[in-house]
């Protein structure tokens, strides 16, 4: 499972990753997380609003911070 | 109702006199303080609801292809309802550009979506009465939609990054949110602007109180009044750079009304507050070239001076 976070680096991206990171750790699964910066790669994914949530390809949530429970939940 | 609840404290509870000064600064500054903490909850709330309905990937649906004035005027209507924070501002504005959205169009977006911003829509309807928060959402929306008129007619689409032309947006499927994330969504933004505005809100409901009580009644006429012609400029230009601050300088502006202020110079400056920020003209420079940010700035600071002398005229 691959877990990405689009966003160019501002406050609620970096909250966003934080997150996704606790998330990762309280579900003990094996899970990358990476950032993405780069305004292309984004706009592929079809999102207008970071910052912006996708697993394996899918946008799970775009525009707003979700919670760790929240994560970790699409995670299992 | 808060008027009753804010003499009650004021006059029986602290024991202050009606007819003091201290007296009237305070009973005004706790009648202020829970009528706009009243309405940011409840119109915040609500706002948000609203929002939840248009994120940005649908309004550049609605938008589609539309050509100017009509997608102008759509424009500048969707800014209002579309979420907007200055860290989206470059995929936004990508978003439209890409989907053949003309620069002109995207640019009535961009300036009604700070303009007609739900903090400064209720600290003018708690502190003005709705008529001049109406007033000033159409005079908002009129703004976006001539503004984005000249900036289309002007052909400047050189004046975009070329990178942005080569970028191609992909497909994503919408996830449509149920009623609870709805209202979990418009609970947390409630509480984070309310976190971000709570202490501005005093503050400037404070400054606000002791001009109400302690400044005199012509001060502000001797220099803001009908007699200064350069009121308008001068107010705008002070303006511009106070960004954020909506929440702080409302009061102080109704508190200086009240002293003489003309209406169409305090809705002036309230404007030049949020349309020009300094942090989104920053980030919108990845996107736009220098040029057109000053064009940008300088037709919006051009039309809110002259809607300034216009209400002055007419309010």
């Amino acid at each position: 499972m691959k877990i990405e976070i689009l966003g160019m680096g501002c406050a609620n991206c970096n909250k966003l990753y934080q997150n996704a990171l606790e998330a990762v750790k309280l579900s003990g699964k094996e899970v990358q997380v990476t950032k993405v910066e780069d305004i292309q790669k984004i706009m592929s994914y079809g999102v207008m609003s970071t910052p912006a949530l996708v697993i394996d390809g899918v946008v799970k949530v775009a525009g707003k911070v979700p919670k760790v429970e929240e994560i970790k939940g699409w995670i299992e | 109702m808060f008027k009753y609840l804010a003499d009650k404290l004021v006059y029986q509870l602290i024991g202050i006199k009606p007819e003091t000064m201290l007296g009237e600064a305070l009973d005004f500054f706790f009648y202020d303080t829970m009528k706009v903490f009243f309405l940011l909850v409840v119109i915040i709330f609500g706002v948000a609801i609203i929002r939840s309905f248009f994120p940005p990937e649908r309004s550049r649906k609605l938008l589609g292809h539309r050509r100017e004035y009509v997608g102008n005027f759509l424009a500048a209507c969707l800014g209002i309802v579309t979420p907007f924070c200055s860290c989206s501002a470059v995929p936004m504005f990508i978003g439209f550009v890409e989907s053949g959205l003309p620069l002109g169009v995207t640019f009535s977006f961009l300036i009604s979506s700070p303009t007609v911003n739900e903090v400064a829509l209720v600290m003018l309807w708690g502190l003005f009465g709705w008529k001049i928060a109406f007033i000033y959402t159409a005079t908002g929306v009129i703004l976006a939609f001539f503004g984005g008129i000249i900036i289309g007619k002007l052909k400047l689409e050189h004046l975009v990054e070329d990178y942005v032309y080569r970028i191609k947006m992909g497909e994503s499927q919408a996830v449509v949110p149920t009623w609870k994330e709805r209202l979990g969504y418009a609970r947390d933004y409630t509480k984070d602007i309310l976190r971000r505005v709570w202490l501005f809100v005093l503050i400037g409901i404070g400054l606000g109180a002791w001009i109400h009580g302690y400044v005199p009644m012509d001060f502000v006429l001797k220099y803001a009044g009908p007699g200064n012609p350069f009121a308008v400029i001068v107010a705008v230009l002070i303006g511009i750079p106070l960004y954020s601050n909506a929440a702080g300088t409302i009061p102080i502006i109704q508190a200086l009304v009240e002293k003489g202020l003309p209406m169409g110079t305090a809705l002036a400056f309230m404007m030049s507050i949020v349309a020009i920020s300094t942090p989104e003209m920053i980030i919108l420079r990845k996107v736009i070239k220098p040029k057109l940010i000053a064009i940008f700035v300088g037709i919006v600071t051009g039309a809110i001076i002259i809607i300034g002398y216009l209400f002055n005229a007419i309010l």
